[in-house]
């Protein structure tokens, strides 16, 4: 039993015991004999590295994986759930990485909060007004504003979760499995769902909670458990020793790997009074070559409207964009990868991946010119070995050059996505949240790769979280209300001043713009 | 973290589908080749119950029946692979072959007027489609529906809804002076050494030609690419629009060359002669998603699907089959691969 002095006193029968759970797909060996217990009322961290077993472990868990030995229980009884209709019946309720997975986005509001119920019958009519009711308190308890009939396919990804999370405890859960919920969340909407999760421990509900972000385990956990190849290698509590359980999840103690910072060259690109929108405030900035700037913003805060600017997905409303000493307006992607700026956009399997691809043809898809010969016939083994290059030097885990999505993890398939970029010369190079569902081994090494090759050209990284910022960046700015409203050197970094930036109002940010 | 990739796999899709484990070999083998086995298994079949089935002759002919369907089918995978569709093939088809007609009876044009006035037909129709589909958004389904009715309707206006031939009385009242040129009926009746019919040979030609086009260069990779995932194709600064465009033009073109070919060997302009061409083609399309396990739009496969239904019509005619069934077995045919396609594979949903 592992309970901490400050932890709160809870009843003697644990809520969930995984014992010697063991799972393998075909010859691979995801779960080793895998042992767990859950107490009411307590929030566990769950951290493993991508391809750890963690995702797997959950399925089992929530009905979708049968295990291959092992038992589990649930308050005292056996538990071997058929279905994941079957585990929600017994009140395991999980809400998963995938925001979209969780909603139906061509319902409304009201439908999605009360599609489960509806799904186990009741009434044959719908009656909107017999469901108001039970609706509004459903996202009264997450502290979620949106009207009722709003399509959930118009809301922000982070109003999305939380009305899958409100959907989610109206189950009245007995364990509550949130993977990676604040992977698309701003810290402000990340507060509200800690809000909500602290509530339901205060229930004696098990909070099982899987996270890359330190920042959130930080806030939450009572206990942290880590994950590393099908195997549980740590299991702290209080004090969480939280470098310990990093290192115990990799195997390895984290080194940083920052490379010296280059000399900033000649302004590659240059912004003056750039409205993406013609409501929103004009920003200007410059970015040099040599240099790595990283945006960081809440989510909302203008930092992907900023980019697709830039890369011509969107039309500028006002001000100008220069190239080096040339006016630059481009028309479509297209004329924006002709001009030598690149950008690999947030949502990595909706916007950059194509599923039918191999990773060489994903790679090589914005340059096939390069790769082809007369009448555009393809060079394929020119494509291969380029390929080949490219998981040798960013370290990608693959079956090989022509090896389908599908067998990468998320952390492989993101650099899949760096290399693409890489391939060719660029003057600037833009990543939207390119850490999202990373692990940090992975992170790490596509620092590395981006920091290594920033030489010729203007790197510039946009994300949410700021140790992710600090990581790979050199200098930072600041964006709140689609307005810059700071900026930080990474070396002398003030991290208060850059959190109290970050939630400026938006009267303070109009302001300072 | 060197075992990672052993399960990433596992490790990817968040949902239910992986319940189904095991068995893969098998299963893989079937989706791969089973489409191919039945093909082989039938020409034996047919070939040991009723020799003739293989001569040369015989063989030629079934080509010659399949030709005209299989260019309006190698078209319409052009427009599958970017993840659209063309309903109105059959219509081009039909309008090139009452153009080409009422450009020599009516007009008195020749050969090369009337093969170029069709080849432009498709073309625009083509655009048109692509323009509807990709500038007002119309879902491509909708829009060459409109145009499939629109087309039909179009044909029958000049004539007053009559066939076109020689000697024809037109509206006015007056007679219709031209004719077929010999030219233009040899490409429907004209054998190269005595065997080979000319749509026989453009077919291969245009099966050649798109083959190519789709698999070994880049425009086709591209073109794949939008098919699969059109914002991605867009951020990677492909020219999604034009693709989209040229698609349906392909499509148009080769739907336009097969009315051409139909003209030329019926000899004349019948109102009705299109009628089946667009669910033969986009049967023998579909049927190609199954050859080979490629579950997409492939050119190699759609003309295999061509060949395989005009066998099994061949063979079953000679086996004195009636002709009322043949419908019915080419859905058989189209249920048969769409399982082996969708059913068997493991695609992620």
């Amino acid at each position: 039993m592992l309970i901490g002095e400050s932890a709160r006193p809870r009843t003697a029968a644990p809520r969930l015991v995984v014992e010697g759970l063991t799972k393998t797909f075909g010859a691979a060996r995801v779960l080793k004999g895998v042992d767990l217990t859950l107490q009411a009322g307590e929030v566990v961290a769950f951290m493993g590295a991508n391809g750890a077993g963690k995702s797997t472990l959950v399925k089992i868990v929530a009905g979708v994986h049968e295990p291959s030995g092992g038992t589990m229980r649930l308050d005292g009884h056996s538990y071997a759930p058929a279905s994941p209709s079957a585990a929600l019946e017994d009140g395991i309720v999980v809400v998963h990485q995938a925001i979209n997975d969780n909603v139906v986005l061509t319902a409304d509001v009201l439908e999605n909060l009360a599609i489960d119920r509806l799904c186990r019958g009741g009434p044959i009519l719908f009656r909107r007004k017999h469901w108001r009711a039970e609706a509004t308190a459903m996202l009264e308890r997450v502290g979620l504003e949106v009207p009722l009939n709003r399509m959930v396919g118009d809301l922000s990804l982070a109003d999305r979760q939380m009305v899958a999370i409100a959907r989610a405890l109206g189950h009245a859960p007995k364990l509550l499995i949130l993977d990676e919920p604040t992977s698309a969340l701003s810290d402000k909407e990340a507060e509200r769902l800690f809000a909500v999760v602290e509530r339901l421990k205060a229930h004696g509900v098990p909070v099982l909670y899987i996270s890359h972000r330190m920042g959130d385990i930080r806030r939450l956990a009572d206990r942290i458990v880590t994950l590393r190849d099908g195997v549980i290698t740590g299991d702290f509590s209080p004090p969480l020793d939280y470098e310990g359980a990093v290192h115990a999840m990799l195997g390895r103690a984290l080194t940083r790997s920052r490379t010296a910072k280059l000399a900033a060259g000649q302004p590659v690109v240059t912004l003056d009074a750039l409205r993406v929108a013609p409501e929103t405030p004009p920003v200007s900035l410059s970015l040099r070559s040599g240099e790595v700037t990283a945006i960081v913003g809440l989510v909302g805060a203008g930092k992907s409207e900023l980019a697709e600017c830039l890369f011509g997905v969107r039309k500028h409303a006002g001000g100008t964009m220069r190239l080096g000493d040339e006016p630059y307006a481009p028309a479509s992607p297209g004329h924006a990868v002709s001009a030598g700026v690149h950008m690999a956009a947030e949502d990595r399997s909706g916007a950059s991946l194509v599923p039918d691809f191999d990773l060489t043809q994903n790679m090589t898809l914005p340059f096939t010119r390069a790769f082809s010969g007369t009448a555009g016939l393809l060079k394929r083994s020119a494509e291969r070995r380029h390929a080949t290059s490219f998981i040798d030097r960013l370290g990608i885990v693959t079956p090989g050059p022509n090896a389908p999505m599908s067998a990468l993890s998320g952390g492989n398939q993101q650099k899949v996505v760096l290399a693409r970029w890489l391939s060719r010369p660029c003057r600037l190079l833009i990543l939207d949240e390119p850490f999202q569902g990373v692990d940090i081994a992975a992170r790490h090494d596509i620092g590395r790769a981006l920091r290594e090759s920033a030489g010729s050209r203007a790197t510039l990284v946009l994300c949410a979280d700021l140790d992710e910022a600090v990581e790979v960046a050199d200098r930072i700015l600041v964006m709140s209300h689609g307005a810059i409203v700071a900026e930080h050197a990474v070396d002398s970094l003030d991290r208060e001043a850059v959190i109290r930036d970050l939630s400026k109002t938006d009267h303070a940010a109009r302001h300072a713009a | 973290m060197q075992p990672e990739l052993a399960r990433a796999p596992t490790e990817a899709g968040p949902t239910v589908r992986e319940r189904r484990e095991g068995s893969g070999g098998f299963r893989q083998i079937a989706v791969r080749y089973g489409l191919v086995t039945l093909l082989v298994l039938m020409v034996i079949f047919f070939g040991t119950a009723e020799p003739s089935f293989l001569s040369v002759r015989n063989l030629v002919i079934v080509l010659q029946s399949v030709s005209i369907v299989a260019i309006l089918a190698l078209g319409v995978t052009a427009t599958l692979v970017v993840g659209g569709f063309d309903l109105s093939i059959g219509a081009v088809a039909a309008t090139a072959l009452m153009t080409s007609s009422y450009i020599m009876v009516v007009f008195g044009g020749g050969t090369l007027a009337a093969v170029g006035a069709c080849v432009a037909v498709g073309a625009i129709v083509g655009l048109v489609n692509g323009l509807l589909i990709v500038r007002l958004r119309i879902p491509d389904l909708l829009a060459t529906l409109g145009m499939m009715f629109l087309l039909l309707g179009l044909q029958l206006i000049p004539t007053q809804g009559r066939s076109i031939a020689s000697g024809m009385s037109m509206p006015d009242g007056s007679t219709a002076t031209g004719t077929f040129t010999p030219a233009f009926l040899a490409l429907g009746r004209y054998r190269v050494s005595d065997l080979v019919p000319i749509s026989v040979i453009v077919m291969l030609v245009l099966a050649a030609v798109i083959t190519v086009f789709l698999t070994f260069t880049r425009f086709g990779r591209v073109m794949y690419a939008i098919g699969s995932n059109e914002r991605a194709a867009r951020l990677a600064g492909a020219p999604v629009e034009a693709y989209r465009i040229a698609a349906y033009m392909i499509s148009g073109v080769f739907a336009a060359l097969g009315g051409v070919l139909l003209a030329a060997r019926v000899g004349r302009g019948d109102v009705s002669s299109g009628n089946s061409l667009l669910l033969d083609a986009v049967a023998a399309a579909l049927i190609g998603f199954a050859v080979f396990g490629a579950g997409k739009p492939n050119a190699i496969g759609t003309a295999i699907g061509a060949l395989f239904v005009g066998l099994l019509l061949n063979g079953l005619t000679m086996m004195n089959a009636p002709y009322y069934a043949q419908d019915f077995i080419k859905g058989a045919v189209l249920v048969a691969a769409l399982m082996f396609t969708f059913g068997l594979s493991n695609r992620p949903r």
